[in-house]
């Protein structure tokens, strides 16, 4: 239960990170809050030769506000996230699905960069980011790159990241004024991973006609998902508790590839999907005003 | 591997020591500087009883390096009182809190740094700040007593 030997520098400055970044290729691996990277070098998971220390580079812990978007630095730690004024006012789900990652004792050293990056399919933010269609900004010796959340995640702790490429901040478009939000999880403690899990965003009309949904799913599947089918049959429509049932049902048709292992089956995930589902669905509809 | 230099403050003390980047703050605290009131359970972020307060926040003293804790503010349990016991650890022992007493450091010190924010929780609060900390002899209600009536101590003296 020791990590293995490796070096470690402490860059104080983005461009002598991504210097560092590319000359060691992937044999060096970013810190960042080292939440999931060092239980997985206590247990010899993973077997870097260099870490690369981003908690002593100045500016990538701000989070702004600009046109309509805001910016979250990557290495903005997630209390901070739950106890900024700003992102509660504009991004309630964010603020309401961060006090779900973890424990404080995690939420105060753990980044937002580092959870997106690490991409655990049962983790909320990469889902949050699906759900917001946020953008994430990439940068690399040779320059920047924004990745759209739905193709940054692209399999079991894999996303677009290429070696020497570092995430640097999320850019989340605030939702328009009377959009309803929710995320449900089902968990064995609060802060445990999440066996199933849903975030949506909805917005309506005043008849009630749904104009606009997301859904996305963590927890079950090799990588959060945007359940498509299901938005694409609610739109349109109007809402009620028979549509939205409809629609939750849909949620378990997108599970492409199946999570399961000693925490929760496959089967057991894939019911609670469409519960999860469901549960969202109705908590955003009760949410949205017109 | 090459060692680094770190400085930081240990329970008010000035430290500074050349570590293996390898070596996570509970072990640097534990051998290097012998404070073992910081215990290990599970080495990888489960059972929490290795909390310790950074620049006064708490966190897993085994998911943090020591060359992390660079110009950092550390509290262990041996620092948190100097002067007989601390109102979290005297309501520990009045409330029957603890029997092995393994988890206690990193439950007084959870319950600390809880406590500093939300002075005056509910029991609801209370168990959900504690459920990243594993108890396998109490069975949490008398720990959940003390945290409550640790509240009530703290208000009493301030």
């Amino acid at each position: 239960m020791k990590p293995p030997p490796f070096g470690y520098t402490r860059p104080r400055s983005l461009d002598e990170a991504l210097a560092t970044l590319s000359t060691h290729g992937p044999d060096a691996r970013p810190l960042a809050g080292g939440q999931s990277l060092i239980p997985l070098l206590n247990l010899r998971l993973a077997r870097p030769s260099l870490l690369v220390d981003l908690a002593f580079i100045p500016g990538l812990a701000d989070v702004q506000a600009e046109n309509g978007t805001v910016v979250l630095g990557a290495m903005v730690r997630q209390r901070a996230v739950e106890r900024d004024a700003l992102i509660a006012q504009r991004v309630p789900l964010l603020a309401e699905a961060t006090r779900l990652v973890g424990h404080p004792p995690i939420r105060n050293r753990g980044t937002v960069g580092g959870s997106l990056a690490h991409a655990d399919p049962s983790a909320e933010y990469p889902a949050i980011a699906l759900a917001l269609d946020a953008e994430l900004v990439v940068r690399s010796a040779s320059g920047e790159r924004v990745v759209p959340a739905r193709d940054f995640f692209v399999d079991l702790f894999t996303t677009a990241l290429a070696p020497g490429e570092l995430l640097t901040a999320v850019r989340i478009p605030v939702p328009p004024p009377g959009t309803g939000w929710a995320i449900q999880e089902i968990a064995r403690r609060h802060g445990d991973f999440a066996l199933a899990g849903a975030a949506v965003l909805l917005r309506k009309t005043g008849d009630g006609t749904c104009e606009h949904a997301a859904i996305a799913l963590f927890g079950v599947a090799t990588r959060p998902l945007r359940v498509t089918a299901a938005e694409h049959a609610l739109t349109g429509q109007p809402l009620t508790a028979e549509s939205i049932r409809e629609a939750a049902a849909l949620a378990v048709e997108a599970i492409d590839e199946p999570l399961s292992d000693v925490h929760g089956s496959a089967a057991y995930r894939q019911r609670m999907a469409e519960v999860v589902a469901r549960r969202a669905l109705e908590e955003a509809n009760r949410r949205a005003g017109t | 591997m090459a060692r680094v230099s770190i400085g930081l403050t240990v329970n008010g003390q000035a430290v500074s020591a050349e570590v293996e980047p390898r070596v996570t703050l509970a072990d640097f605290l534990r051998d290097e500087l012998g404070l073992t009131g910081t215990k290990l359970g599970c080495e990888h972020g489960v059972c929490g009883a290795c909390t310790v307060l950074v620049d006064g926040a708490a966190v897993r003293s085994c998911l943090m390096l020591a060359v992390q804790a660079e110009g950092a503010d550390v509290l262990t349990i041996e620092g948190l009182s100097h002067n007989g016991l601390h109102p979290v650890q005297e309501a520990f022992w009045e409330h029957h809190g603890l029997q092995c007493g393994f988890c206690t450091p990193g439950m007084v010190l959870t319950a600390y740094a809880f406590l500093q924010e939300r002075p005056d929780p509910s029991d609801e609060e209370i168990r959900e700040a504690l459920a990243g900390n594993l108890c396998r002899c109490t069975g949490y209600q008398n720990i959940v007593a003390a945290v409550r009536a640790a509240a009530g101590k703290l208000a009493a003296a301030s």
